[in-house]
């Protein structure tokens, strides 16, 4: 009954009045004008710098006028932003204030576009006025075209010698990090050692820099001195210290993929008269497996990308290559092209994953 | 010999005792249902018999052999006695049929073929042999407890453990789901089921258990525990059921 009556005696307050929005409009535009302004500057100053580098072409001139074009188009929503604040004032004076309100919120979202397609203009600008600085010298630098023409092959034949550390350590890493996963997953008292060496394992190896572990073991082994393990090729340290520390990792994922499949599916397997083992291998593995991929993936992705710290053991591989082309000809393009190299095998993995999460999320939507 | 018997288990998670010394019996053929309040310990006496949690003291006895405490055989009790779980339990990465079938093979190493034929016959006789190929998720509730229920008859239990299988059911699924039990009484399977459902209780039992305090409190016919229970706590325990409009 109170509860009503404190209802109805409710101050709603007057009607909420339009929010201003005259002067973001005018600033939209203002920022707009300046944005122009230095588009042309930056523009004008590449211009020149093609021109003495020779390498001036109506190709590159289109572009040039693609970018101020598309500059001078955040005139139209900053104009729209103007013309619906006009709107505002008359509306308010004929009494129609629901229309007035309307009005002025169209106005400030045009106006908040105008700023945000400006703000991201003057990020591109920005980044083009960083690589033409200094006469130039920024961009070529990081991004030669001529030593990247020539030396694209040479640096690519090197990261061979990446893909092959990687491979062979992701192999080795879903094996040896199952075992892991399995020691720490033993039950009962008879598995309690076996747990406790596997945890001290997953603890020292997931918190140990990967570049000292490589370091570690290229250098250490053969330093000690060991009968067939003290000369092996390069490589397969690299391949070693790196399945050491992913293994961590990795364990680490299957276990969580394990953990998260409900205790009742091992209940009503066992039930059958399944063994523990029966039932790993033909109700919980199963389902855990489709959870488990995303995050593995995301690990191999940070091991190939570590397969460039082999080099501080002195492992040919093309970081290493691009320093030596590098320091031979006081530029960084052919470490640029070590990078891109990383980024072309990774992009296809990344869309993989979020296909994959994507397609995980559906099912569970779905599925329930 | 009764085919099944609980002398003096004891259970405790922890400090809480769940069973203080139960004993009771269940002849072959025998439908017997377990009733009591809420946590009175109906499941897990149904999960103790199965071997899914051990106990403090005390023995089971299947067909005279002991199947409790160490040495046992948990497997091969397992074949012998069938565990339905109200939660159904279904693998939602298998298709119903292999789902059905996949204990036979792994465990009683029946080939493929035969596993199959098997499963499709019992899939029929609870009308979704159509079913077969669909994945659990595609199923009702009510189907995906036949099912459950289905895989764990494959496997040619003595006795079924039956769960509170009907309380995760809409109403209107209930039935088929009882049909089945009902089926399996006519045709002479022993059967041990806590349930809520006191009318069906009434109807196909052929000795109803009260649980209280971790005990059997009271035993009887079906007709006497529901019409004229000697004990004051059944009494007060079928009061509330009757008020709650569930018998
Ligand atoms: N795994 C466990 N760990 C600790 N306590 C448990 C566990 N399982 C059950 N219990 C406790 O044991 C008691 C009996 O539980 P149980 O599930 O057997 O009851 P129930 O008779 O089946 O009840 P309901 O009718 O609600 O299903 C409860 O108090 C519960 O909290
Ligand atoms: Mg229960």
């Amino acid at each position: 009954m109170t509860l009503a009556s404190e209802q109805t005696q409710l101050d709603w307050g007057a009607p909420s009045q339009p929010k201003a929005s005259g002067g973001l409009a005018w600033g939209a535009l203002a920022a707009v004008v300046a944005i122009l302004g230095v588009a042309t500057l930056v523009l004008f100053n590449l211009r020149g710098l093609l021109a003495r580098e020779v390498l001036s072409s109506s190709a590159a001139d289109a572009a040039m006028v693609a970018v101020l074009a598309a500059c001078t188009l955040l005139v139209w929503p900053a104009s729209r932003a103007i013309a619906a604040s006009f709107r505002v004032q008359p509306n308010l004076a004929a009494g129609d204030l629901v229309a007035a309100r309307i009005a002025a919120a169209s106005s400030r979202e045009w106006s908040f576009i105008t700023l945000g397609y400006g703000a991201a203009a003057l990020l591109v600008l920005g980044g083009i006025a960083f690589f033409t600085a200094n006469d130039g010298q920024v961009s070529k630098t990081f991004f030669d075209a001529k030593l990247i023409r020539d030396f694209t092959p040479l640096v690519a034949k090197a990261f061979m010698v990446n893909v092959l550390i990687f491979m062979c350590a992701e192999v080795l890493v879903l094996i040896w990090g199952l075992l892991v996963a399995i020691a720490r997953l033993i039950p009962g008292e008879a598995g309690r050692p076996v747990r406790f060496l596997a945890t001290v394992y997953c603890d020292i190896f997931r918190g140990f820099p990967v570049i000292i572990t490589v370091y570690l073991v290229g250098f250490g082994i053969p330093l000690a001195g060991l009968p067939f393990l003290g000369d092996l090729p390069l490589p397969c340290y690299a391949i070693f210290a790196l399945t050491l520390v992913y293994g961590a990792y990795v364990a680490e994922v299957y276990r969580s993929g394990i953990d998260s499949v409900h205790w009742s599916q091992m209940a009503a397997a066992r039930s059958l008269g399944l063994s523990h083992l029966q039932a790993l291998r033909h109700v919980i593995v199963p389902q855990a497996i489709r959870r488990i991929i995303p995050p593995l993936l995301n690990d191999f992705i940070g091991l190939q990308k570590d397969t460039a710290l082999v080099q501080v053991i002195g492992v040919l591989d093309s970081f290493n290559q691009s320093r030596i082309i590098a320091s031979n000809h006081f530029n960084l393009s052919a470490v640029t092209i070590v990078g891109l190299l990383f980024v072309l095998i990774t992009i296809p993995q990344a869309r993989l994953v979020d296909r994959l999460v994507e397609h995980d999320q559906r099912r569970m939507r779905a599925g329930g | 010999m009764p085919l099944l018997e609980m002398l003096g288990v004891r259970k405790a998670f922890g400090s809480h005792d769940v069973l203080r010394g139960l004993d009771l019996s269940v002849n072959e053929h025998q439908v017997v249902c377990l009733i009591g309040p809420s946590g009175c310990g109906k499941s897990t006496l149904l999960r103790c018999i199965n071997g899914l949690e051990g106990i403090q003291d005390g023995e089971i006895r299947l067909a005279g052999d002991r199947v409790s405490g160490p040495g046992v055989d948990i497997d091969r009790l397992r074949r012998n006695v069938g565990i339905v779980f109200q939660s159904f339990n279904l693998f939602p990465h298998m298709s119903v049929l292999e789902n059905v079938t996949l204990a036979p093979i792994c465990v009683l190493k029946q080939p493929r073929a035969e596993a199959e034929a098997r499963a499709m016959a019992l899939l029929k006789r609870i009308g979704l042999e159509a079913k077969a190929r669909d994945y659990p998720d595609r199923l009702s509730g009510g189907q995906q407890q036949r099912v459950a229920i289905v895989r764990a008859l494959a496997m040619d239990p003595k006795v079924m453990l039956l769960d509170e299988i009907t309380s995760a059911l809409d109403p209107e699924l209930v039935s088929d789901v009882l049909d089945i039990v009902r089926d399996l009484a006519r045709q002479g399977m022993t059967l041990m089921l806590a349930t809520h459902e006191m009318g069906f209780a009434r109807e196909v039992a052929s000795k109803v258990c009260f649980l209280f305090e971790g005990r059997v409190h009271e035993e009887g016919p079906p007709d006497k525990m529901f019409g004229d229970p000697e004990e004051e706590r059944t009494r007060g325990f079928l009061k509330r059921i009757i008020e709650a409009g569930r018998l």
